[in-house]
C-alpha cells in the first residue's frame, strides 16, 4: 500500500510506477505519457510517500523486468553487494539527507553509489530541489583519462562541435580553428556527421586527427556517427579518439537506435584495442530525457527514471565523457525554460551519482518556449554544480543540426567568471600557444587565423 | 511580374523534361534526390535536381533569405517634449541586410586574408571576434534578430488571402487549444477532426492520382514563402504527365501523420503534403514536401519520402522542387510504393 492523507484528502498510489511518475516536477513528456500528477497537491502527496519508500523496493521492482530487459540486467548485475547491503533499508528521504550531509565524505558517496540502482537514484532526485541538485552534484568529482584528464576540481572542459551542413572538411577545419582559439576542445573535438557513410566518416576522422597531430594538441577526437560505422573505421585503421553512441534506458529503446548491450561491449573492446589515446577511458555516450517515450519503449515509466537507466547502462563502460542533450528533444517532452533547467540539473546530478564524467549540451530547438538567455542561466547553474564540460558551437548556432547550444564564448566566460581552468594538459598547451595566461584569454585568442601558419 | 515569368519558364522546362520520360513510360533518371523520411528526418538537406546540398554553402552566414521585418525606426525629428539630446538622429538601413555581416569581426587577426577565407568555408558563425570572453555587440544583436524571426514564425497563422488565392478550403486537426496544445500534443495534430473528415469527404474528389494538401506545421512563413511558387508547378506538372489532381485543401494544426487520415478518406494514389519545417535560427521559410503512395492508417515515416529544405536562396528552389515532386510521384506510381519499399523496389528493378 502506498497512501497518504494530505490536507484532509486521501491519496492512494497503486504502485511504484505511478508514484514515481506523480512525484516528478512538471514535465510535458510525463503529461503526454499520462504519468504526471493531476494537481500540485497530488505531486506533494506523492513525494511524502516516496520519501518513506525503502531503497530495496526499487531493486525488487525495476522499471523493466530483469528477465525481459538487458538494461535492467546490466544495472542489477553491476551493483556492489556490500554497498547495497549497507543502504538497502534506508528510505529515499534518508538517502537525500545523507547525500547532503556535511558529515558524509565525497569518497564515501562514491563507494555507496556503487550499490545504488538507477531507479534508487531517480527516486532521490525527485526529492531534490534545484539547489539540492547543484550542491549535491558539486561534491561529486568524477575524473577520467584518455589523452588528457577531465573532471578535476577547478576545471571546466569543452566539447568542440564544429559541424558543417554537408561535412565539408574545410568548413569543419575552420570551425575547429575558431574553437581552439577560444580554448575550447579539451573534452573532445567531436563532429556530428550529416552523412553517416563509412567513407565520409573516415575522411573527417583523418582531418581532425591531422589537426591534433600538426599542433600537438593534448586532446581526443571523435566523429559521432552510428557506433557500427565507427567500429568499421577502427577495424580499417582510422584514427579514433573516443567511440560515441546515443543510448536509451531500455532494451527496446536501444533497439530503435540500432544497438544492443552486446554491440556496445564489442565497440568497447575494439576501442581498447585500436583507439589512439592512452586511455583507459575511451567511450562517449549521449542521452536525454524523453527518448524512451518517443520510441514507445518506456514501459509506462516516467522520463526521469528512464534517463537514470541510461546512466546505469553507461557506467558499465567507464566512459571518458557522457552528456545529456537536454533541450534537443522538443517541447512535447520539455516544454519551457523551467522544465529544461530542471531536467539539465537532474541529469547532471544523476550522472555524477552514477560515477559518470557528466557534461551537458545546454540547448533548445526553436519551437520550445525558451531562449538563449535561459540557456546561459542553466550553464551558470551547471558550472556551479561542477559540470565536467559544455558544448562549444560557433555563437551557439549549430549550422547542421538546426538548434542552439552554447558558444565558444560561453565556456570562455564561465571559466573567467567562476575561476575555472581547462584540463591541465590542455591548459599547458594553450599557454604554450600564447592563447591563455593564468586562466584568461590573451589578446591573441579568438583568432582562428593563428592556425594557418603550419 | 518577374515572378510570373519565371514560373512560366520553369513550367515550360518541366513540360520539356517530362515529355520524353512519359513517352518512354518510365521514371526520370534523377533517382539520387530521394531522401527517405525515416532515415534522414526533416533536417537533412534534400538534393532535388540541380539544387544539390552543396548549394547550402552559398548561403550568406547570417542573412536570412527574405528580409526580416524592419525594426521600428526612430523618428528623425525629435518628438515634442522629448528628452533626447538635440540633434540625435538614428536611421538605420536594415542591419540584417548589411554586406558587412559577411566580414570577419576579429580585431587584429594574424592573417586577415586567411581569416576571411576560413569564414567563407562554412555557414557556421565563425571568425566573429569577441568583447573580452563575450560576443561582440553586432553578433549578439544579429543572433537575437535571427531568433526573433524564428520565434515569430511559430506564432503566426498562414495568411487567409493566400489560401483563397489558390482556392484552398481550411480544415483542422484534433488540435483545438491553439499553438500550445499543438506543441504539447503531437498525437492530436496527426488526426483530422470529425468535422474535417466530413468536410473532406463532401468536398474532395475521390481516388485522384495526386492529392495535394498544405499544412502549417511549425512555420506559417514557410507556406507563405513557397506555396505560390511550388503549387502552379505541381498543377501543370500533373497536367503534362496526364495525372489527375484531386481537390487541394489546407490543414491547420497539421503534423505529417495527418497524411494517414487523408489517405483513408480521399484514397489518392500519391499524397503530397506541403508543410512548414521547424524554423532554424534566422531561417523560418523552409518547407518540406512529404509524400506517400496510397497512405493509410498505420503508415509511418518509413512509408514516406520527403523533399526538405525547400526555400529560395540556398535551399531547394521551390520551382525545381515542384518539378521534382512530380517526377517522384511518377516513380511511386510506377513502383506502387513509397519510402523504404520504393527504394527496395527500384533496387530490384
Amino acid at each position: 500500500m502506498l497512501r497518504t492523507r494530505l490536507f484532509g484528502k486521501t491519496y492512494d498510489f497503486p504502485d511504484l510506477r505511478v508514484l514515481m511518475g506523480k512525484a516528478n516536477e512538471e514535465k510535458s513528456g510525463d503529461r503526454l505519457a499520462g504519468l504526471a500528477a493531476s494537481s500540485a497537491e497530488e505531486r506533494a502527496a506523492a513525494r511524502f510517500v516516496l520519501a518513506e519508500v525503502p531503497l530495496s523496493a526499487f531493486r525488487d521492482c525495476p522499471a523493466l523486468p530483469y528477465e525481459g530487459d538487458e538494461v535492467t540486467r546490466v544495472i542489477i548485475d553491476g551493483l556492489n553487494e556490500a554497498s547495497y547491503r549497507e543502504i538497502a533499508g534506508w528510505t529515499v528521504g534518508e538517502l537525500r539527507e545523507w547525500l547532503l550531509s556535511n558529515e558524509t565524505a565525497p569518497e564515501e558517496i562514491a563507494r555507496i553509489a556503487n550499490g545504488l540502482s538507477s531507479e534508487m537514484i531517480a527516486a532521490v532526485t525527485k526529492l531534490m530541489s534545484n539547489l539540492d541538485l547543484v550542491y549535491a552534484a558539486s561534491r561529486l568529482r568524477v575524473v577520467r583519462h584518455s589523452v588528457n584528464t577531465i573532471g578535476l576540481p577547478g576545471r571546466l572542459s569543452n566539447r568542440l562541435q564544429p559541424n558543417h551542413p554537408t561535412d565539408s572538411p574545410e568548413g569543419v577545419r575552420a570551425a575547429i580553428y575558431e574553437g581552439l582559439s577560444y580554448g575550447c576542445g579539451d573534452a573532445v573535438i567531436g563532429i556530428n556527421p550529416a552523412d553517416d557513410s563509412y567513407a565520409s566518416v573516415a575522411r573527417i576522422l583523418d582531418m581532425a586527427y591531422d589537426i591534433v597531430r600538426t599542433w600537438e594538441i593534448p586532446t581526443q577526437t571523435c566523429v559521432l556517427s552510428h557506433v557500427t560505422t565507427q567500429m568499421r573505421c577502427l577495424q580499417q585503421g582510422s584514427p579514433v579518439g573516443l567511440v560515441f553512441q546515443s543510448i536509451c534506458g531500455s532494451e527496446k529503446g536501444n533497439a530503435s537506435f540500432g544497438i544492443s548491450v552486446g554491440m556496445l561491449d564489442e565497440a568497447a573492446t575494439l576501442a581498447k584495442k585500436h583507439c589512439y589515446p592512452a586511455g583507459p577511458d575511451y567511450m562517449y555516450f549521449e542521452t536525454g530525457q524523453g527518448s524512451a517515450l518517443s520510441a514507445d519503449a518506456n514501459n509506462g515509466w516516467d522520463q526521469l527514471t528512464l534517463e537514470a537507466r541510461n546512466y546505469g547502462l553507461a557506467r558499465r563502460y567507464s566512459p571518458f565523457i557522457v552528456n545529456t542533450v537536454v533541450g534537443f528533444i522538443g517541447p512535447e517532452y520539455l516544454y519551457d525554460s523551467e522544465q529544461i533547467h530542471r531536467a539539465g540539473l537532474e541529469d547532471h546530478f544523476m550522472g555524477k551519482l552514477h560515477g559518470l564524467s557528466m557534461g551537458c549540451d545546454v540547448c533548445y530547438t526553436n519551437h520550445a518556449n525558451t531562449s538563449q538567455n535561459a540557456s546561459e542561466n542553466l550553464a551558470v547553474l551547471l558550472a556551479a554544480a561542477g559540470c565536467n564540460y559544455f558544448m562549444g558551437v560557433p555563437l551557439a548556432d549549430d549550422s547542421m543540426l538546426s538548434y542552439q547550444s552554447t558558444a565558444f564564448h560561453d565556456t570562455a566566460a564561465l571559466r573567467q567568471l567562476l575561476r575555472l581552468r581547462p584540463a591541465p594538459e590542455f591548459e599547458a598547451w594553450l599557454e604554450s600557444m600564447g592563447l591563455m595566461r593564468d586562466g584568461r584569454l590573451t589578446p591573441k585568442a579568438g583568432d582562428a587565423s593563428v592556425f594557418l601558419s603550419r | 511580374m518577374m515572378e510570373e515569368e519565371r514560373i512560366e519558364a520553369i513550367i515550360e522546362a518541366v513540360v520539356r523534361e517530362l515529355a520524353p520520360a512519359l513517352g518512354r513510360g518510365d521514371s526520370p533518371a534523377a533517382t539520387t534526390g530521394s531522401h527517405n523520411a525515416a532515415a534522414h528526418g526533416a533536417e537533412a538537406p534534400a538534393g532535388a535536381g540541380t539544387a544539390a546540398p552543396s548549394a547550402q554553402a552559398r548561403v550568406p552566414p547570417v542573412a536570412p533569405a527574405a528580409a526580416p521585418p524592419r525594426a521600428a525606426m526612430p523618428s528623425p525629428r525629435p518628438p515634442a517634449g522629448a528628452t533626447a539630446p538635440q540633434g540625435l538622429s538614428i536611421d538605420l538601413e536594415d542591419p540584417m541586410a548589411a554586406a558587412s555581416l559577411a566580414r570577419p569581426g576579429v580585431a587584429k587577426p594574424a592573417d586577415a586574408e586567411g581569416l576571411a577565407a576560413l569564414k567563407d568555408t562554412t555557414t557556421a558563425r565563425i571568425c566573429v571576434g569577441r568583447a573580452g570572453p563575450r560576443p561582440r555587440t553586432r553578433d549578439l544583436l544579429v543572433f537575437q534578430a535571427d531568433l526573433a524571426i524564428s520565434k515569430d514564425a511559430l506564432a503566426r497563422k498562414v495568411d487567409p488571402a493566400l489560401l483563397s488565392q489558390f482556392g484552398l478550403f481550411t480544415v483542422s486537426t484534433m488540435v483545438t487549444g491553439g499553438r500550445e496544445e499543438y506543441l504539447l500534443r503531437p498525437d492530436l495534430g496527426r488526426r483530422l477532426s470529425e468535422e474535417a473528415k466530413r468536410t473532406v469527404t463532401e468536398r474532395c474528389a475521390k481516388s485522384p492520382d495526386i492529392q495535394v494538401c498544405v499544412g502549417d506545421g511549425l512555420s506559417a512563413r514557410a507556406i507563405e514563402a513557397n506555396l505560390a511558387k511550388i503549387l502552379p508547378v505541381i498543377q501543370s506538372g500533373c497536367q503534362v504527365a496526364g495525372l489527375s489532381l484531386g481537390t487541394p485543401f489546407y490543414i491547420e494544426g497539421c503534423r505529417v501523420g495527418a497524411m494517414n487520415d487523408i489517405g483513408d478518406l480521399v484514397k489518392p494514389r500519391v499524397l503530397i503534403l506541403l508543410i512548414g519545417e521547424r524554423p532554424g535560427l534566422g531561417r523560418a521559410d523552409a518547407m518540406s514536401a512529404y509524400m506517400g503512395f496510397e497512405p493509410r492508417s498505420g503508415h509511418s515515416d518509413a512509408d514516406r519520402d520527403v523533399v526538405c529544405n525547400i526555400y529560395d536562396g540556398g535551399g531547394v528552389n521551390p520551382l525545381e522542387a515542384g518539378a521534382y515532386v512530380i517526377r517522384l510521384a511518377q516513380r511511386m506510381i510506377a513502383a506502387r510504393a513509397s519510402g523504404v519499399r520504393l527504394r527496395l523496389a527500384e533496387e530490384k528493378a
